[in-house]
Formats: C-alpha cells, sequence, structure tokens
C-alpha cells in the first residue's frame, strides 16, 4: 500500500465513523433552506445540477469540480485526427452560476461524511440535505506492470479524460516518424465509452493515412471481441484503414517497459514509437472512499429510480461511477440518469412523487473519419420487476458510416453541451 | 388597463393547478430528447425544434418515423422504442414550451 492508499483508507475509516471535529474546521457557505450538493461538473454532474433548479421550487444547489472548465470526452478523438482542437471541445461554467444560481466551488473532495450530512474539502466542510455524487472513472495503473511509476505515467499516456493529455498525445503522434508504430491497448470492460478506443483507432489511423501513410495502429483489446458497433468497426479496419490498423482481441497488457518502449501481453512483446495504454478503471476515487463501491468493489450500485446508492442513504450517485448495465458508460447515458436522478431529488426533499417507470435514451456517435460517423441507439425502461432499466424495441447500429450521421453527431454534441451547461 | 392587470393575476391562479400538474413522466421523457434537440426541445443547432412544435405534427413525425414511412437516420429507434402514450404525452408537452431560450 502506497502512501496514498494510506490516506485514501484512513479517510474511508473516517467516512464511516463520522469525522471528528478539526481544529479551524471552517463551514464554507451556510446553509439556509434545503440543499442539494453535487460532487463533479462533467456530462452528469452539472446536468443534475442545472435540473435541479429548474424543476426545484427553492432548493440551493452546491457544484463541486476540481477543473475551471468543462472539457468534452465525447469529439476528443477528433483532437487526435486533427479535425478539432481542445479549444473546441471546451466550455466554461458561467451560465450555471448566471442563468440557475448555481453555487460553483472549485476543489477537491476529500471525504464525504454521511452521519453528519456534509462534503469535506480538506479543513472546510459544506452541509447537504441530498447529496449527488459524479466523479466519473478513476484508474487502476497498478494493474498494469510499470504503469504505477511517475516516469512511465509522463510518457505513456491514457488520454481517457480529455485535456491535456489529449493534446500531449496529439504532439506524441505528430512527433512519430513515417513509419513509426502506435500501440493503443483497451481494458477490460466495463470501462468508460464503450466504442471510444475503436473510435479512436481509426482517428489516429485517419491521421496517419493522410500524413504519415506507412504508420501503423496496433490494437490490443483485453476483450475477446470489438465490444460495440462490432461490425461496423471491423469493416473499418479492413476497409478504411486496411493495412494501417492492426486489430488483436483477447490481448490484454500486462506490463509496460518504458526503456524499450514495449508492453507485454500474454503471448508476446509489442514495441511501440507511442504508447497509448488505457488502464482499467473504477468508480472516482471519492466513491471508493466514500464507501459507494457495492459491485466488485469497483462500481456503485444505486436504485434506477432514484440513484441514490445502495450503500449509504441521502446520496446518489450518477454516471460513469455506476453499474448501471445494460447501459453504457456514456456522456448521453450520464446526461439522462441525471435528470431521472435531479426529478427524484425535488420530489424527495419538496415531497411530490418519485417517477416510478423512467424512461430515458441513449445515441452514441463514432467517426470513423473526420466527417464520416455511425451510431448505437437503445431506448432503456425501467422493469419494476427486476428493478434495472432494460432495453426496449428498436435499438440498433447504423448500416454504413455517413457524412450525414456525422453532421447528426456534431449536432448532438452541439445541443448536449448546451443542455449541460448553458 | 386597469381591469387587465387586476384580470390578469386571477388568470394566473386558475391555470396553477393545470401547470403544476405536468406529466411527470413525459417531463423526463423529453429531457431525455434534450441531447440532440435542446433543453426543453429549443434546439441549438441541426435537429427540429420541438419546443413549441403543433403536436399533430409531432405525433404524425414520431408515428412515421415507426413505421418507417419516415426515413431517419437515428429516429425510427427512438420512436420504435416509445409506447403510443408516451408519444401522444411527449406532443402536449413540446406543443407546450416556449419557443426561444
Amino acid at each position: 500500500m502506497d502512501r496514498r492508499n494510506v490516506i485514501k483508507a484512513g479517510l474511508a475509516g473516517l467516512a464511516v465513523a463520522g469525522l471528528p471535529e478539526m481544529a479551524g474546521a471552517a463551514e464554507l457557505l451556510r446553509k439556509k433552506g434545503p440543499r442539494v450538493v453535487v460532487i463533479g461538473a462533467g456530462f452528469g454532474g452539472a446536468t443534475a445540477a442545472k435540473y435541479v433548479r429548474m424543476w426545484g421550487k427553492n432548493i440551493e444547489v452546491v457544484l463541486i469540480e476540481r477543473n475551471a472548465q468543462f472539457v468534452s470526452c465525447p469529439m476528443s478523438n477528433l483532437v487526435l485526427g486533427g479535425s478539432r482542437t481542445l479549444a473546441d471541445i471546451t466550455l466554461d461554467y458561467k451560465t450555471l452560476k448566471s442563468k440557475y444560481g448555481i453555487k460553483l466551488v472549485q476543489g477537491e473532495v476529500t471525504a464525504i461524511d454521511p452521519e453528519k450530512k456534509r462534503v469535506v474539502m480538506n479543513k472546510n466542510f459544506i452541509h447537504y440535505d441530498r447529496l449527488i455524487v459524479a466523479p466519473g472513472v478513476d484508474f487502476l495503473f497498478g494493474e498494469i506492470g510499470g504503469y504505477d511509476q511517475v516516469a512511465t505515467q509522463a510518457k505513456v499516456l491514457h488520454a481517457w479524460k480529455a485535456g491535456p493529455q489529449t493534446v500531449a498525445l496529439r504532439k506524441q503522434m505528430e512527433a512519430m516518424p513515417d513509419g513509426g508504430v502506435f500501440v493503443l491497448s483497451i481494458p477490460k470492460a466495463p470501462y468508460r465509452c464503450p466504442p471510444g478506443p475503436y473510435e479512436r483507432a481509426c482517428q489516429v489511423a485517419h491521421y496517419f493515412k493522410t500524413q504519415k501513410p506507412k504508420s501503423k495502429v496496433i490494437v490490443l483489446d483485453a476483450n475477446a471481441e470489438i465490444i460495440s458497433k462490432k461490425g461496423l468497426f471491423t469493416k473499418a479496419f479492413a476497409d478504411v484503414y486496411g493495412g494501417i490498423v492492426e486489430y488483436r482481441p483477447n490481448n490484454r497488457v500486462m506490463e509496460i517497459n518504458l526503456a524499450g518502449m514495449s508492453v507485454k501481453t500474454e503471448f508476446d512483446e509489442i514495441k511501440g514509437d507511442v504508447l497509448n495504454i488505457v488502464p482499467p478503471m473504477r468508480a472516482g476515487n471519492i466513491a471508493k472512499t466514500a464507501g459507494l463501491t457495492t459491485v466488485d468493489e469497483r462500481w456503485c450500485g444505486v436504485d434506477f429510480q432514484t440513484y441514490e446508492s445502495k450503500a449509504l442513504p441521502g446520496i446518489h450517485v450518477i454516471g460513469d461511477a455506476t453499474s448501471a448495465a445494460p447501459m453504457p458508460k456514456s456522456g448521453h447515458q450520464a446526461n439522462s440518469q441525471a435528470k431521472v436522478c435531479a426529478a427524484a431529488v425535488v420530489a424527495l426533499l419538496e415531497g411530490g412523487t418519485v417517477e416510478p417507470l423512467p424512461v430515458f435514451a441513449n445515441t452514441c456517435y463514432s467517426y470513423i473519419t473526420d466527417t464520416e460517423a455511425v451510431h448505437v441507439a437503445n431506448v432503456y425502461r425501467f422493469d419494476a420487476e427486476k428493478k434495472a432499466m432494460i432495453v426496449a424495441d428498436g435499438g440498433g447500429v447504423s448500416a454504413a458510416p455517413s457524412a450525414e450521421e456525422g453532421a447528426y453527431a456534431r449536432y448532438w454534441a452541439q445541443n448536449i453541451w448546451s443542455d449541460i451547461l448553458k | 388597463m386597469k381591469l387587465q392587470w387586476m384580470v390578469a393575476p386571477l388568470m394566473a391562479l386558475a391555470i396553477t393547478p393545470a401547470s403544476a400538474e405536468v406529466d411527470q413522466h413525459a417531463r423526463l421523457l423529453a429531457a431525455s430528447c434534450a441531447a440532440c434537440h435542446g433543453t426543453n426541445g429549443n434546439s441549438v443547432g441541426g435537429t427540429a425544434v420541438l419546443a413549441g412544435m403543433d403536436k399533430g405534427l409531432f405525433v404524425k413525425a414520431m408515428t412515421d418515423f415507426r413505421s418507417g414511412a419516415r426515413k431517419a437516420t437515428v429516429m425510427h429507434r427512438h420512436a420504435k422504442g416509445l409506447t403510443e402514450d408516451e408519444i401522444d404525452k411527449l406532443g402536449d408537452f413540446f406543443a407546450a414550451q416556449k419557443r426561444g431560450r
């Protein structure tokens, strides 16, 4: 156990036992009326904050986020492909304050105290009546030999949270010689954004095809097959990027050799000029330390009518951090779950009725080239007997990539970003 | 003029119960459409603006997506996943939304 983990374990113990009063502990933002605190202002958290303000009568909303700006994971593979910049997928939080009166606090939540109903930020705390936790994912670097080293992480990037790593990975691609090898590894499902790695393979290959045609993308997939839009990606790898993308299923990366710039799988060692290793994931750290990860010690079990945690009453969890199959860990899904959660939280605080049968949709677009995209779309419906969201009739994937769907993917991004933040 | 001002609050009172009974199921369903069609159906680009849309047109479009009479990229998938009653209630909900933001 490293030092960080010791601290985390310590905090987890405190969160369960109730935090003792700390000397000089200060209450940030005195609570007057009913208050909802939201941890994390991504696709799920920011949406929940906005919709609690839209649907509630007089509920105060405090939204805590570590980053100053919103950077969208959806569309971020296009930054690698070169058809978008990071600025194109970066938005601010101003409207959430000015139009919806949400109180934004920038910082890191260090613990949750469910007994005193407050979140702790180092020496300060904020009280809540209901808490919505939307921490996204964090990475299990320790599951790949060598990846927990700082030196490795400085050179081997995952770029699975859009931001500085996205730009840094693009720079590595630009610095790569023509004829070089880009190794992309995919962890075992579940992980954030099921079609994301395959879209990334296409975007990196698109750049190579147009700029460095002798280069290769080797995809090492820990899964037995392509786990999303399989037929479409298989065809794209063969037809659009034949000779560039090489896809290898059942290839879990076990170890990174930084000095040799190679990775080991069960079967062999693969060298690369760029190593883009996406680690296995679990719910974001705060969910883990607060004791919310009830499923495989990785994901948060929730009630699908309210998104209230199965472990801690009064605390709701939404988005990628939840164990919510068959729903994918996608931005659209986090956005939809956020609204079901927001409606339930408003009902619980104001004395209304919780919607008994939530229904919502998910549409995930993936870009095959810089302009052509494909979709997977499904409607999910709450099943009262199974107490789960189940797939409704009519779902499915595109017949083929098209520029028309490329345009719709753009409209999706514009509209969902606006729905989350404006 | 003065009379109008006095009448308006009374009318507002009269319509309060109806607007308080916004169909929760439809409101949540409509919220899911927002990812592509904007908050409360006010699209900010590319897709159809559903806010303030005539209910008959909305229901016809969704019914035609469902049957395949109207070609679509993804809308046939969403339309097939909903019940007729849900489409009807969504039609009411979007028709009642104000255009513009």
